[in-house]
């Protein structure tokens, strides 16, 4: 049954129906309500909620949680997500399943906690140090943020690695009417016969990411990396919108998408061309997709976005596999503020297209 | 008949440590392995390596175990406390990584009350990275960030956990001990076995201090080694318990 969910609150409820019984948080603006929900719902659940004295410590809660086989997630924004890289890397080069949930806030530094999209190349190009890279979700809707938070667990332990659900201020505080995916009882998951939680029958398990020996550390990343191609091949998500016939297309995700799709009907009534590419799945990000586009005959792509140039890049590296060269550009606002859709329809009626966001 | 006086504890597997002739992380490796068989407890028993010299602590142990990232083995040891509330969880941390990367974490854990054992090696020193300043290195001591010995006014002053850490209501067993010599090496192991034995009656958090040896950066032999614990450390350090709630069945203790 549909209810009014505020985004962060469905995104807390489908991680409960997902079996979620681990939940580490630290306050930070605009995800709170996450953190808050999961201090009392875990516990009708025989959950488990710790407020950490941080994000640092926080994240290193859910490695433990999440080595010892129990679906277990985290939540912040900016300035809280940089601090949990330390332990996200560890978690991966541990292989360790979980889900973080990052309600981006614009930044840099401690910015403002207003909608942004600031954190983009953060979350998909790996984000800590050393070679690993996180799945990432880019939901555009309440109803979206439930089913893909729903997912990110099945993902989690499917590759054993972290998935992160990118929101953004405005869905994490914004309510609409969403059905949180139906509960499933976590007994009934798997076994995951390498988790680390005693009665081990005496085969020890070690759930570790320190490899001294070059190649047996080689090995290791060969493997991370057939993982982040399996991702690629099996799961990349995106959705076209009025791309068929489209002389123009505008790439956006999350939130910024659906202000895309008003601009693609307003252009359409004005006789233009226009369409919409969705990338869902950020980390694998849908590059084939673009090339199919600008193969197709789309000669102008226009990154909307909500920061300084960061999806621009994915784009322009898809395309690159493009037999043509279209022309890409790029319409912005950041540090809190949230385009309209006339402002994008006027850009692309305008004609001119930069690749810097300034000009 | 023969009979055997004297076996590697079921925890411990039968391979070399990597440590340094003279360290006392071999000995309290043992101990711990001995204290945990004592205690019947050995098939649920999950280990938390920090990183340091023991970061490779899960090659000796047979339990399950985890390598914490520099600092946060009390995290990882409260999700999987959380996740396996009838498992007996030990966490292993040197000074480096418990009072100083890792300062804000073992203080939450211990304020918590979180109900597993942290088994703390203090030698004074970064061991593993060769010899730096530790938070716990003394007044004087020569080491290769403090190489005109450490300068309170330049340096700051040594971290005192377990008199810290005592003064948070949490804990339940709080104890500073040595492994120099027989009669040491026991204490210690009582002492871990009662950070156990509240562990396993639910009692919360304890931790038991180790003054602990590295004769490669004290530049001493072994035997030098010790003697500087029981005549210098031990006056900056005093032994004994600083916190200890009692156990259930026992006599309140003053």
């Amino acid at each position: 049954m549909k209810k009014l969910w505020k985004g962060n609150e469905a995104v807390a409820e489908a991680a409960v129906a997902a079996g979620c019984r681990c939940f580490f948080g630290y306050p930070i603006t605009p995800q709170n309500e996450i953190p808050e929900y999961m201090s009392w719902r875990l516990k009708e659940v025989g959950g488990h909620f710790v407020q950490a004295e941080s994000e640092v410590s926080a994240i290193n809660m859910v490695y433990g949680a999440g080595g010892a086989g129990v679906r277990a997630m985290t939540s912040s924004s900016g300035p809280g997500i940089s601090l949990k890289q330390e332990g996200i890397s560890y978690i991966a080069g541990a292989e360790i399943p979980c889900v973080i949930a990052d309600m981006m806030r614009a930044g840099p530094g401690l910015g403002g906690i207003q909608p942004s999209q600031s954190d983009y190349l953060q979350a998909v190009k790996g984000g800590g140090h050393g070679d690993y890279k996180v799945f990432v979700y880019a939901p555009a809707s309440v109803q979206e943020a439930a089913d893909l938070t729903f997912k990110a667990f099945d993902i989690a332990d499917k590759y054993r690695n972290p998935v992160m659900v990118l929101g953004d201020g405005m869905l994490g505080q914004m309510m609409e009417p969403a059905e949180i995916p139906a509960a499933i009882d976590p007994a009934t998951l798997p076994v995951k016969k390498w988790a680390a939680c005693g009665h081990n029958g005496g085969k020890q398990r070690v759930l570790s990411s320190i490899l001294m020996n070059p190649d047996d550390l080689e090995e290791h990343n060969r493997k991370l990396t057939r993982k982040y191609e399996q991702m690629a091949k099996e799961e990349t998500a995106y959705e076209h919108y009025r791309t068929e016939d489209a002389d123009i297309v505008l790439v956006a995700y999350g939130i910024v998408a659906r202000i895309c799709k008003a601009a693609v009907d307003m252009l359409r009534q004005a006789g233009i061309k226009a369409g919409l590419f969705r990338p869902i799945t950020l980390f694998p990000f849908p590059y084939g997709q673009l090339v199919k586009l600008a193969d197709g005959g789309v000669n102008k792509f226009i990154s909307v976005e909500l920061s300084c140039g960061q999806l621009i890049e994915d784009v322009k590296l898809g395309l690159y596999d493009s037999k043509n060269r279209p022309e890409v550009g790029i319409y912005a606002r950041v540090g809190g503020n949230v385009m309209k859709p006339e402002d994008v329809a006027d850009y692309v009626r305008k004609g001119k297209v930069s690749s810097s966001w300034i000009k | 008949m023969d009979q055997v006086v004297f076996r590697k504890p079921k925890l411990l597997n039968d391979t070399p440590m990597h440590y340094c002739p003279g360290c006392t992380h071999g000995i309290v490796h043992r101990l711990i392995a001995e204290a945990l068989e004592e205690l019947g407890e050995y098939d649920n028993v999950i280990g938390i390596a920090p990183v340091g010299c023991a970061v490779f602590a899960y090659n000796y142990f047979r339990c399950d175990m985890y390598e914490a990232a520099h600092g946060r083995a009390p995290s990882v040891a409260t999700g999987v406390k959380r996740a396996c509330e009838d498992s007996t969880v030990f966490v292993y941390q040197g000074d480096g990584d418990l009072a100083s990367i890792g300062m804000a974490e073992i203080v939450h854990a211990a304020t918590r009350g979180e109900n597993f054992t942290v088994i703390f090696i203090n030698n004074g020193i970064y061991g593993m990275t060769g010899g730096q300043m530790a938070p716990t290195t003394l007044p004087g001591q020569k080491t290769t960030t403090s190489q005109q010995g450490r300068d309170p006014k330049e340096h700051g002053n040594p971290i005192k956990v377990c008199e810290l850490l005592s003064t948070l209501t949490g804990p339940a067993y709080i104890a500073r001990t040595t492994v120099t010599d027989v009669k040491s090496v026991r204490a210690t192991r009582e002492a871990i076995k009662r950070g156990f034995t509240m562990q396993k009656q639910k009692r919360g958090f304890s931790l038991i201090e180790i003054l602990s040896t590295c004769p490669t950066n004290f530049h001493l032999s072994p035997l030098d080694s010790m003697k500087y614990i029981d005549e210098v450390a031990v006056k900056a350090y005093p032994l004994g318990v600083y916190k200890d709630i009692g156990l259930i069945g026992e006599e309140k203790k003053q």
